[in-house]
């Protein structure tokens, strides 16, 4: 069902955890699946330095997490800003027709990390 | 890298048994006749497919005209509640639970489009189906109440036998979907007071695509489909010759001993149980005694059902899971949520159904790789907080 790539993120997630001082934290959840998703984000000179998650969900809700994570190191919040959940899925290969709702979650918890950071910052 | 293969989804089907297929492999090479020919080959096939109905009748204590071929659970369960409404011929209530498999639920919600009223009867936190409120729903015209045998989720056993005997008591015909319960339990049909029974081979170690309807002496309905005479016109089509005598073969294997069997199913079943239970906030789902012996249904509190399966297979243990993300629709079982677990719990439930050929082994192995995995996506998990040490 699922490709190579997303069975490897999916068994060896990488950036999992909480943040220590986090300068911004995002949440996402469907209400509908019960699949919930928090990212945490360190940003230096408007730049991700760091960032981890943490998910409760399916197969394609932990792979789509960790590969997100992997695709904004280093980019700058407005790069990151750009990133979609289509995205995220292509990166990832693919995913089964059935399980892309569940990858939806990944760049709606990282956007939401953003303008929070955004607000708290008031850029 | 899968060291090991371990069947716990006997719930959704069995393997064959290799004495199964044999009984089979006859019917498809030289006794290939039509029971309903006139010919020798199709006489020949005629005495065996009757030998097969009177086997199947005497163990669940019936008589062989009691017993209907189908093509498994789906279609038994359809015959019996849609050709008792065509029966009727006007519209009537029908009673049955709020955790029938699909094949009954499915058949009334479309039995009600039809303006038939349902009553979807709750069940307690074990999933039990209180026999009070069976009798409290009955309407004057109520035709017939469908309640399953034991629950294919969480393997929670209903008081048919109650329930048989209210239905009794007002003239209502009474049917069971017992595709769990067959194959894994004694039943005596002699001794129960059931109208329609259905039951399927795959979940016995027989064939997939054929069941059987037992149909009560004197019960009449109308087919729902149309054709030949075959199966006193109630299922026309020429018999799946090969799957009945597998089928039959399949019951006698299984319920040759069948107390001792499933006393040792209940105690695989009883280990893997308080093995689970050692890990913290895991929560049994169904009855702690009133449970199939092959059934095991658990939730793990913080992680998804899908991503468990996922890394269980991963592994090579096949189990199955009543969440959402499994099931391709987004809503957790009804099953589950009937019994009152919320979203998140019910999204973490997985079901370990054993049967014949499971070991004390596959036990040992699952509860060896379990609590890693479970450790490891609890890691993951936003709401999970370690208890402190």
């Amino acid at each position: 069902m699922y490709n190579e790539k997303v069975i490897d993120h999916f068994s060896n997630p990488r950036n999992v955890g909480e943040l220590e001082n986090p300068d911004a934290v995002g949440e996402t959840g469907s209400f509908k699946c019960g699949d919930t998703m928090t990212l945490y984000l360190k940003v230096e000179d408007g730049r991700i330095e760091d960032v981890s998650f943490q998910t409760f969900g399916c197969g394609a809700a932990i792979a789509s997490s960790s590969m997100l994570t992997e695709m904004v190191k280093g980019k700058t919040l407005d790069e990151a800003m750009e990133i979609t959940n289509q995205d995220v899925a292509d990166e990832l290969g693919g995913l089964p027709p059935l399980k892309l709702h569940c990858s939806n979650l990944a760049a709606d918890a990282l956007h939401n990390a953003i303008e929070n950071y955004r607000k708290e910052n008031g850029i | 890298m899968k060291s090991r293969q371990v069947y716990m989804d006997h719930g959704a089907t069995t393997p064959v048994r290799e004495e199964v297929l044999e009984a089979m492999l006859p019917f498809y090479r030289e006794h290939y006749g039509n029971p309903s020919s006139l010919h020798a080959q199709g006489r020949a096939v005629r005495r065996e497919l009757e030998t097969a109905r009177e086997k199947i009748a005497e163990i669940l204590g019936a008589e062989a005209k009691e017993i209907i071929f189908t093509s498994g659970g789906t279609e038994s369960n359809n015959i019996a509640l849609r050709g008792t409404a065509k029966k009727k011929g006007t519209k009537g209530h029908i009673i049955t639970s709020s955790i029938e498999h699909h094949a009954v639920l499915d058949v009334c919600r479309d039995l009600e489009k039809e303006g038939h009223p349902v009553t979807y009867l709750p069940v307690d936190k074990y999933g039990r189906v209180d026999p009070q409120t069976v009798k409290e729903a009955i309407q004057p015209d109520t035709f017939i109440i469908s309640i399953m045998a034991a629950n294919n989720e969480i393997g929670t056993l209903q008081p048919i036998k109650e329930i048989g005997s209210i239905a009794a008591e007002h003239k209502i015909l009474f049917h069971t979907d017992a595709v769990q319960v067959v194959g894994q339990l004694p039943l005596d049909l002699s001794k129960i007071k059931v109208d329609f029974l259905s039951l399927s081979a795959h979940k016995f170690n027989g064939p997939k695509g054929v069941g059987a309807l037992y149909v009560r002496k004197g019960v009449r309905i109308n087919p729902i489909y149309i054709g030949g005479g075959q199966e006193r016109k109630i299922r026309p089509g020429t018999e799946n010759v090969p799957g009945i005598i597998g089928m039959s073969r399949a019951l006698e294997l299984t319920s040759t001993g069948m107390e001792e069997k499933s006393e040792k199913l209940s105690q695989l079943r009883d280990r893997l149980i308080s093995g689970l239970l050692k890990i913290d906030e895991v929560i049994l789902n169904g009855h702690p005694e009133e449970r199939l012996p092959g059934n095991v249904n658990v939730s793990f509190e913080h992680i998804e059902g899908e991503s468990i399966l996922l890394s269980l297979d991963l592994q090579g243990v096949a189990a199955s899971s009543g969440s959402a993300c499994s099931s391709g629709s987004l809503d957790p079982s009804h099953v589950l949520s009937a019994i009152g677990l919320d979203h998140h719990t019910a999204h973490g439930s997985i079901r370990f159904s054993l049967g014949y050929g499971n070991s004390n082994n596959d036990i040992d192995y699952v509860l060896e790789i379990i609590p890693l995995i479970v450790d490891k996506l609890r890691r993951i998990s936003p709401t999970y907080k370690p208890k402190a040490i």
